[in-house]
């Protein structure tokens, strides 16, 4: 049989479509609503408290990391769909900014 | 002898064509604003690591009108994609329980639960 890449392409494309499904509507809420009425202040010491604790790390990794990821996979096939092609620059444009994303976030959160 | 399959024009505006298919989009580019939404969590996380006066500013930055309305266009994709990803679960995994498959509508029910559950649980922490 074939050997195929796309389970590998798959696998994070599933869990990042429900990390984002269970997790981002909640934080758009806290940073898009509740924080500009004054209910949420996220004040500096306690969120660094939390990106400090390696489980907040890990949180707030794959927080970013498997949403854009599912993104990136979703948009490639959108893409598409749209008529825009499925060549290597779609495919480059796409994980590559989600490459891009990751590797930010990895590294900031190694600096806090 | 050279092949010269046929292959069908197929216009960008394809999917405009039917009510199905404009709805199959707008679920399809509820990822453009997840990904959107991702680059503000990084950059959240870098300003963090900046320190406190970075932090400020970012908190400020997101509470501009402008970025509070592209967050709550952010918000209405976030939560299509959610309805519709939860919609689809039961279509993606079959779950048998004793022999009998399990009901789609609790297999779609225990993944609003588990999405209540994690929003509570979130704003908990974030100090609601």
């Amino acid at each position: 049989m074939a050997r195929s890449n796309k389970p590998i392409l798959w696998l994070p494309f599933a869990a990042g479509g429900l990390v984002a499904a269970l997790i981002i509507p909640v934080l758009i809420l806290i940073t898009g609503v509740l924080l500009p009425l004054g209910v949420l202040p996220l004040p500096y010491d306690k969120v660094a408290a939390f990106a400090q604790n390696p489980l907040g790390k890990l949180i707030l990794l794959g927080t970013v990391a498997l949403p854009a990821w599912h993104a990136a996979h979703r948009l490639r096939m959108t893409a598409h769909d749209l008529g825009l092609g499925s060549g290597l620059l779609v495919k480059a444009a796409c994980y590559g900014s989600a490459f891009v994303l990751i590797g930010l976030a990895a590294a900031a959160l190694m600096m806090i | 002898m050279s092949r010269r399959p046929y292959i069908r024009k197929v216009q960008r505006t394809w999917w405009l064509g039917h009510r199905r298919y404009v709805v199959y989009m707008l679920r399809e580019l509820t990822s453009l604003f997840v990904g959107l939404y991702c680059a503000v969590l990084t950059v959240g996380l870098i300003r963090l690591a900046q320190g406190a006066a970075a932090w400020s500013a970012f908190l400020d930055a997101l509470s501009s009108p402008a970025s509070v309305a592209l967050q709550l266009v952010c918000l209405a994709f976030a939560v299509f994609h959610s309805v519709t990803w939860f919609a689809l679960t039961p279509k993606a995994m079959v779950l048998t329980l004793r022999g009998a498959p399990v009901p789609a509508k609790a297999i779609v029910g225990a993944h609003y639960g588990v999405w209540a559950a994690v929003s509570l649980i979130v704003l908990i922490a974030a100090g609601a």
